[in-house]
């Protein structure tokens, strides 16, 4: 960044230019020039887009075969990409904000207007002047890589190569923007770091790149999205997250994803969990068309622990294939995954998970939990937990469950004097309390309104 | 009152509009303060000041206690109180039935002895504070000195002019309250009608004498 600012924003006049349409060596090349990259990033990039090339489509999943690699920007503008006013939102989109109570600052967030955008500089300054006394590092991955280059080039890849997966392989040659967080040992970072500061700009990427470092014994826990839908033009998302949980460190990664339905959401998360260390993820997956997303910890120290709490929600049109993954490479490693999924309209919800432990990592315990609520007869869940143990001494459990919305409920509800659709909102809203009451309280309160809006002409 | 079978629940399920259970006469008319209730949704009944204390309220996993008592005070006040006084109020409640103060935050029924149930249905009543209360079977499962204490909440509302249709089983409660009128139900129809010695006499003779007319 020419003029990255001091706040880590990456400013919007600095991206002068929108590459074509389409993905070859020299789109590439273009970026990482466009960027004034090192060498070896852009080598970096280079050989994963020759991985990217090389590699099939994901076999197991979503429905992918519409994505069309050649229809995309893979260098924008951010500004362009989204609405930049408030009349240019799709009404179902605005109407959504007005019931969700999104107050009037933070929709013209939402929207990119300017004078927003100044004010949530302010308050973001006062939290990195706070940040920067511990020495803690919170600026977007461009900034990242220009004033932390050796710290970036020690970790960049290492937790998610660049040939992990086909999408991964696609971000690793194209991305932009995205978090990069370090955190020095021994230090907590007490308020939740939020990307939403920062929505206008580097982090609503199509293709962002984000890196975590807690060094030994440190703590942060970092949110991204919002619950708010997010429109955007691009119809392709695909980021992938990398951490690093170092001896007795613990990081929570917090997402709520409600991207417009027309985006195909395809991330690759990952954690490194090291000795005694704690890596958890918090995903909840309301929008987009398609999401294919994995949160998983690679549990590679002893006593290492790792959790997924997730919820997926699918209406028309939309299918969740989510889950996560838990790899136990350690002795004495824990893990847990709770899922909870609810389709409804026709939408579809997946459940895909695997647990691996291997051979050596005794007394490596793990328990997995899938619940499911479909609303009605037309939506579907499955789900498809995938086990490999290798070590006799070591305990694995999994429970899944599928469940409706009883009449009896309902009926008490309505008893009550509340309608039909906001009974049928509370008891889904009870449904997926033991992971909301995991989020920040304000997007708690918006996930419980989102919940309720959706259940509105959904009883047949 | 009335025998097991004898379609005391049906009764009380049907007036607050179980969508399960039909009204198949197209001549039979249920009327509320003059209104006709046939038709109206279970929510509909609530609007006009119907309640019903179920005998096995369904659990709600996820919905906590104070929530629901929150919505209950919404809907049916109109103007919710300020939170505190609020609270302060449903504590009273809880502690005036013997429940800890921790089971408001509890989720609804779920994981509730059958005691603790009764006592949440009335807690729930009083919270709504009904025009007209059906209360369906509220003394089985509960100890003496609970029936005491349901019996009186049952009575305070009696005091404010609530209508109650009251559904037994057995005498027992009715020890502990006041009421105008015994109907005894056999087969989906009134047997008998009386007052008080009605009552005393199902206690001592059960429900035979009813039960061979018909």
């Amino acid at each position: 960044m020419i003029n990255s600012s001091k706040y880590g924003f990456s400013m919007p006049e600095n991206y002068s230019l929108k590459l074509k349409k389409g993905l070859n060596e020299k789109t590439v090349k273009q970026i990482s020039l466009l960027k004034k990259e090192p060498l070896w990033m852009k080598n970096f990039r280079l050989r994963a887009f020759s991985f990217f090339e090389k590699r099939k489509m994901p076999s197991f999943g979503a429905d992918l075969s519409d994505i069309d690699f050649n229809n995309i920007h893979y260098y924008v503008k951010p500004v362009d990409k989204k609405a930049s006013s408030w009349e240019e939102l799709p009404s179902e989109i605005k109407t959504t904000y007005d019931r969700i109570g999104i107050p009037e600052i933070e929709r013209k967030i939402l929207v990119g207007g300017v004078s927003a955008q100044y004010e949530s500089e302010v308050v973001y300054k006062s939290i990195q002047d706070k940040l920067s006394k511990k020495g803690v590092l919170f600026m977007d991955m461009d900034s990242g890589l220009q004033e932390c280059p050796d710290l970036v080039k020690q970790y960049f890849g290492t937790v998610i190569s660049l040939n992990d997966n086909k999408f991964a392989a696609l971000n690793s040659a194209v991305w932009s923007g995205g978090s990069f967080i370090y955190v020095p040992k021994g230090v907590k970072v007490e308020l939740p770091l939020q990307a939403y500061f920062r929505i206008n700009t580097a982090n609503m990427g199509q293709f962002e790149r984000t890196l975590i470092i807690a060094d030994e014994g440190s703590y942060v826990h970092y949110v991204e999205g919002c619950t708010a839908p997010i429109y955007t033009t691009d119809s392709l998302h695909a980021a992938v997250v990398e951490i690093i949980v170092k001896k007795g460190a613990r990081v929570r990664y917090t997402t709520v994803q409600n991207w417009s339905k027309n985006v195909y959401n395809l991330v690759t998360k990952r954690m490194r969990v090291e000795e005694e260390g704690i890596g958890e993820w918090i995903d909840c997956n309301l929008g987009s068309k398609v999401t294919m997303k994995y949160p998983s910890c690679y549990l590679v120290g002893r006593k290492a622990r790792g959790e997924i709490l997730s919820i997926a929600y699918a209406s028309s049109n939309q299918h969740q294939d989510a889950g996560g993954k838990m790899l136990h490479f350690a002795p004495e490693t824990g893990s847990k995954i709770i899922s909870k999924s609810i389709s409804k309209s026709g939408g579809r919800t997946s459940y895909r998970g695997l647990v691996q432990i291997i051979k050596g990592a005794k007394k490596a315990k793990s328990k997995v939990v899938c619940d499911a609520l479909i609303i009605d007869r037309k939506s579907r869940s499955d789900t498809y937990p995938s086990m490999k143990i290798f070590e006799n001494q070591s305990k694995v459990e999994h429970e899944a469950y599928v469940s409706k919305i009883s009449k009896e409920q309902i009926f008490y509800l309505t008893s009550r004097g509340l309608s039909k659709e906001d009974a049928e909102g509370m008891i889904v809203n009870g449904f997926i309390e033991p992971i909301v009451k995991e989020l920040p309280l304000e997007y708690a309160v918006e996930m419980n309104r989102l919940i309720n809006l959706q259940m509105e002409g959904s009883v047949g | 009152m009335g025998p097991n079978g004898s379609g005391k629940s049906t009764l009380g399920q049907t007036l607050s509009g179980n969508p399960l259970y039909r009204v198949s006469n197209p001549k039979s008319k249920i009327l509320l303060d003059g209104k006709s209730l046939i038709g109206l949704e279970p929510e509909g009944r609530a609007n006009l000041g119907l309640f019903l204390a179920f005998q096995n309220p369904v659990s709600i996993p996820g919905v906590s206690v104070i929530n629901l008592l929150r919505i209950i005070k919404k809907i049916n006040k109109k103007d919710l109180p300020k939170i505190l006084h609020f609270n302060k109020e449903v504590e009273s409640l809880c502690q005036e039935f013997g429940l800890s103060i921790e089971v408001l935050k509890r989720s609804v029924n779920d994981g509730f002895s059958g005691g603790e149930k009764k006592k949440l249905e009335m807690i729930q009543m009083l919270t709504f504070s009904p025009k007209y209360a059906v209360i369906d079977e509220i003394d089985t499962g509960l100890d003496v000195d609970s029936l005491k204490i349901v019996a009186q909440a049952v009575g305070r509302l009696r005091k404010k002019r609530t209508g109650i249709l009251l559904i037994t089983h057995y005498q027992r409660v009715l020890k502990y309250l006041n009421f105008d009128f015994v109907h005894v139900l056999i087969d989906g129809k009134i047997a008998k009608s009386g007052k008080k010695e009605l009552a005393n006499k199902i206690e001592s003779k059960g429900y035979s004498d009813y039960l061979k007319k018909s």
